[in-house]
């Protein structure tokens, strides 16, 4: 047989279903391949192999008696760091958290439990998300497994390397601004930002409340909308969770493999291409939307006139909702607590020396700018303002969506930079997420699909952007590119990746 | 110590030099049985941080859910208090570091109140009505309860280490805010404390919330300024925090009002600041100055949507609402007939409830009121209790006027009668009959006594005979000492005058 690590989780899951293969044996190949490659790539903060393997061992079990288990049931997941688990560390990629161990699971760590997938464990991250390359992690950097020198993308750059270096078929990631749509990019994986609310958020630790969406990172589109279904639905824990059942998103998988797209029209956004972004990445963003229109779909340019305001926006309201939603991070009821070297130990004092401990400097440039923009007498130009750039914003996508079915960009302006390129240039780093941005700022969803290598021959990401609760579109559309594009390639993109052992 | 710190005018004096502006500020704990956003228990008492969940701890990954519950409550309570309902209103967060708000932002309303522009008709004891304006009704979570180990005080300044219970983290509170109290003047203390025990009255009325002054459920946070005249512009406030009780709410009124006086007479400014009231002085000290004001960043809950009371919704909880404590005393009054002044004397004494009932229990109105604000207010008094825990209900009133209207007993049995209950010997009809307390009407047991006493003083019987009928009740009197007063006054009269004329 061949090496179950290489199959895609719809194969996996096919093939445990006709019991051609045990979970145990599954999960223990992922292990087997962690402990491998773990030492170059470092995508895992916490491997929980005694944990997956009891997982699997139960799954096997239930299917031998007969019992109806999940179809993804036995395939191994590996899930980002900023979502908690019971039992489990649950950092967010933050020494201020370290040793805490969760007493409850998120909602959608109860949902893949339940459904028994074994979980291989955490995965490395920027610290509380906060970053584009996964390097503001307080446990290391992760690496990108198509060169080990240069960055995975982040925040969530664990989950997809995890997932491009054949540690685990799925990963959870979450995007606050592009956090799993640009690692996708720049790793040659997929990853799916669900609509805001589709996902519940109980139990993933808020970096910005209202931008926060958790979703599936995966090799292929199919694997995505069979995570996307599990983990998506309501959730009476999250308040801003949406009511309505998922649309059928497996299904618009599967017809978008037919790779007929006939009466789709594809907007092509105008502001998110052009300057900024590397010939290579413009090049087959243009050979992408001829496969698109060959497949049938109508091309047509749109305009979203503020989204070049979106960066700054979205650079006010993350950091304001983040000042707040850290605030807990105190000292006193749990993770690192830390004493002032001198003087009384009083609680004011051990807060601030906890925090000025425990954050890193990331964290608390974030929480000093959003300190500010929430003060009085700055609130209306700050915060206010870019609560109204936002909803400039929701309106350009209620116009495009107008005109078009889905929207398409590249997803990252540029391929992953080599490690430290940016790190002391913030805004170089911000930049990256120009193209992802606007996503959260509506609340629509994304998805970015590998849509080849650059002239560095590192890949590219396209993204395809929804009308917020149309995620199965994304599913459709992406399929479809996903199919001609493998078609051109002979294989998936990932098999041009080096081999790492 | 500056002249912040102590020197008092005298306060009569002090109201006829500056007229007194007050604010007041109540918290009522709701008496939900879950938290504001939370699953977790919210009843009284529980062991320390027992009745928590990842919410109410604040943990990473927690997210709010708003108790519906809480919500209709906190519309009633905007309703009774003559407010609007917002039709569109947004939860804030509100920022500020300190262990007990485990979040370290307390999840409230800011300029979105679910309730404003109200006002409630508070009664002074004379009668008088003030009307109090209250801008806004808002709903937000309590905090945590910090307890402070090894001070001399209890206070946080000297411990040595401090817990924290988060049991009361989270218990939804509504928080009513007055517009400015003018024109109370000399009364402004009495204002003060009467607006509170209103409140108070119509949350118990609404049922939502016990209202127990003595457990925290209602806390004021009391706000007073001093002007020249009531024309002048406002003067600089003070805001003293968790007064706890009603006296001690017209007591730190009284305080500032004496104390404020003092500094402007001294030519110094009233500081803008959080002052704490102490139970056993009866003053005030100074708290956290709040010249730099704190900035507590408000902006909306973003894991939180909107709230949208339709206005079905509130017409229903309108319609529902129950009768509110001054209507009710109102139509009670009519109900019974009481003068102003009786009905007064009635609520004053807390027998309103008590009257109500043993009214109920077949009393009549005038006899229900005899009884509490008579033999059983004296009663209270002399044992110190209060009215309504003396060892008597309403119902025992109502069954021992029953038996005087009876004829069975006469008002000097009655007050053994209550006394056998009050002694805990059981009911009225218990007592009449193990102290053999029942009025003697049977002639022949009467005949023997008439005759023995008209035996014993023969010169008053010559007297009636010659057509005297004064003395006769020499007679009656003996009889009645006779029988130990249980004899039927009027049938002894009647056996006597037969005798006598027979």
């Amino acid at each position: 047989m061949t090496d179950v690590t290489r199959l895609s989780a719809a194969e996996l899951a096919e093939a445990l279903r006709k019991r051609e293969l045990s979970s145990v044996d599954a999960t223990r190949a992922h292990l087997d391949r962690i402990a491998a490659v773990e030492e170059s790539v470092h995508a895992f903060l916490h491997v929980s192999g005694d944990d997956a393997l009891a997982t699997a061992q139960d799954v096997d079990a239930r299917r031998a008696a007969g019992e109806e288990v999940h179809p993804l049931a036995g395939v191994p997941i590996a899930v980002k760091d900023v979502i908690v688990t019971k039992g489990m560390p649950s950092t967010a990629g933050s020494k201020i958290l370290e040793g805490w161990i969760p007493p409850y699971d998120a909602t959608l760590v109860e949902r893949i439990r339940a459904a028994g997938l074994p979980i291989l464990g955490k995965t490395n991250m920027d610290e509380f998300a906060m970053g584009s390359s996964t390097e503001h992690s307080a446990y290391g950097n992760t690496h990108n497994p198509w060169d080990l020198d240069r960055i995975p993308g982040g925040s969530g750059g664990g989950s997809a390397a995890a997932v491009a270096a054949y540690e685990a078929p799925l990963a959870i990631g979450t995007d606050t601004g592009g956090s799993i749509r640009q690692p996708g990019a720049v790793t040659g994986t997929v990853g799916v930002k669900p609509t805001y609310g589709s996902v519940s958020r109980y139990g993933l630790i808020a970096l910005a409340s209202s931008l926060d969406q958790a979703g599936p990172v995966t090799r292929t589109v199919l694997d995505s909308a069979l995570l996307h279904e599990l983990i998506g639905g309501h959730d009476p824990r999250d308040s801003t969770s949406i009511a309505d059942p998922l649309p059928n998103l497996v299904e618009s998988a599967r017809r978008g493999a037919t790779g007929d797209l006939s009466g789709v029209r594809v907007g092509v956004v105008t502001e998110l291409q052009g300057e900024g972004y590397q010939p290579g990445v413009l090049a087959r963003f243009q050979e992408s939307l001829a496969l698109l229109e060959k497949a049938g779909a109508e091309l047509v340019e749109v305009s979203c006139p503020h989204f070049p305001y979106a960066l700054a926006a979205y650079y006010l309201i993350l950091p304001a909702e983040a000042s707040s939603n850290l605030a807990k991070f105190d000292g006193m009821r749990f993770g690192l607590r830390v004493e002032p070297e001198d003087g009384p130990v009083t609680a004011e004092r051990v807060m601030a020396a906890t925090r000025g401990a425990g954050f890193g400097d990331e964290v608390k440039r974030r929480i000093i700018l959003g300190t500010y923009a929430l003060s009085a007498g700055y609130y209306d130009a700050y915060y206010g303002s870019a609560q109204k750039v936002r909803t400039l914003i929701q309106r350009d996508f209620a116009g495009a969506f107008a005109q078009a079915d889905v929207l398409v960009s590249p997803t990252a302006p540029t391929t992953a930079f080599k490690l430290g390129e940016k790190l002391d240039d913030p805004l170089a780093m911000y930049l990256n997420d120009v193209a992802t941005i606007p996503a959260n700022l509506a609340g629509v969803p994304g998805m970015s699909v590998p849509n080849g290598l650059s002239d560095d021959g590192l890949p590219v990401g396209f993204q395809i952007l929804a009308p917020a609760k149309a995620d199965d579109r994304l599913y459709r559309v992406g399929a479809a590119l996903e199919g001609a594009l493998q078609a051109q390639w002979g294989g998936p993109l990932l098999a041009q990746a080096p081999e790492l052992v | 110590m500056s002249v912040q710190g102590t020197a008092l005018v005298d306060y009569a004096d002090a109201v006829k030099r500056y007229d007194p502006v007050l604010g007041i500020e109540v918290h009522v704990e709701l008496g939900t049985r879950t938290k504001m956003f939370d699953a977790a228990e919210a009843s009284f008492g529980a062991e320390p941080n027992s009745q928590t969940t990842p919410v109410s701890l604040g943990l990473p990954g927690a997210l709010p859910v708003v108790n519906g519950k809480a919500v209709e409550y906190a519309i009633r309570i905007g309703l009774a208090l003559n407010c609007e309902i917002a039709e569109y209103c947004r939860f804030a967060r509100k920022n500020y570091f300190y262990p007990d708000v485990p979040k370290n932002f307390q999840t409230s309303q800011y300029d979105e109140p679910i309730a404003y522009d109200g006002w409630v008709d508070v009664e002074l004891e004379d009668g008088t009505v003030f009307r109090v304006e209250i801008e806004r009704a808002h709903m937000e979570e309590d905090a945590g309860k910090n307890t402070h180990v090894g001070g001399a005080t209890g206070r946080i300044h000297g411990a040595e280490y401090s817990l924290v219970d988060y049991n009361r983290a989270g218990i939804p509170l509504v928080e009513i805010v007055t517009r400015p109290i003018e024109g109370a003047g000399e009364r402004a203390p009495e204002v003060a404390r009467a607006y509170v025990q209103t409140l108070r009255d119509i949350f118990r009325a609404l049922d939502v919330s016990e209202a127990r002054m003595e457990r925290g459920n209602v806390r004021a946070d009391v706000n007073v300024s001093l002007r020249p005249t009531p024309e002048s512009p406002l003067g600089t406030r003070t805001e003293t925090k968790n007064v706890n009780s009603f006296r001690s709410v017209e007591r730190a009124v009284r305080y500032e009002i004496s104390r404020q006086a003092a500094v402007l007479d001294a030519g110094a400014t009233v500081v803008q600041e959080t002052r704490h009231f102490h139970e056993d002085t009866g003053s005030t000290s100074s708290g956290r100055v709040k010249s730099d004001a704190e900035d507590y960043r408000y902006f909306p809950e973003p894991d939180l949507v909107p709230l949208t009371p339709s206005r079905e919704w509130v017409e229903e909880i309108r319609a529902s609402l129950p009768e509110l404590p001054a209507a009710r005393r109102r139509r009670l009054q009519g109900e019974w007939g009481y003068a102003d002044a009786e009905m007064r004397d009635v609520v004053n004494a807390g027998a309103l409830d008590l009257i109500e009932a043993t009214v109920a229990g077949g009393a009549s109105p005038a006899a229900a009121r005899k009884w509490w604000m008579g033999e059983l207010a004296r009663y209270a008094k002399q044992t110190e209790t209060a009215l309504t825990e003396v060892a008597i209900t309403p119902a025992q009133i109502a069954q021992l006027q029953s038996l005087v209207d009876s004829g069975r007993i006469n008002d000097k049995l009655a007050r053994q009668v209550l006394e056998g209950v009050l002694a805990g010997e059981g009911d009225p009809e218990q007592v009449v009959t193990a102290r053999g307390l029942e009025i003697v009407s049977d002639d022949g047991a009467l005949l023997a006594a008439v005759d023995e006493a008209l035996a014993a003083q023969p010169d008053v019987v010559e007297k009636v005979r010659a057509g005297n009928q004064g003395p006769v009740g020499a007679i009656i009197g003996a009889v009645m000492k006779a029988t130990k007063g249980q004899a039927d006054a009027k049938r002894v009269r009647e056996l006597v005058l037969e005798r006598i004329g027979s």
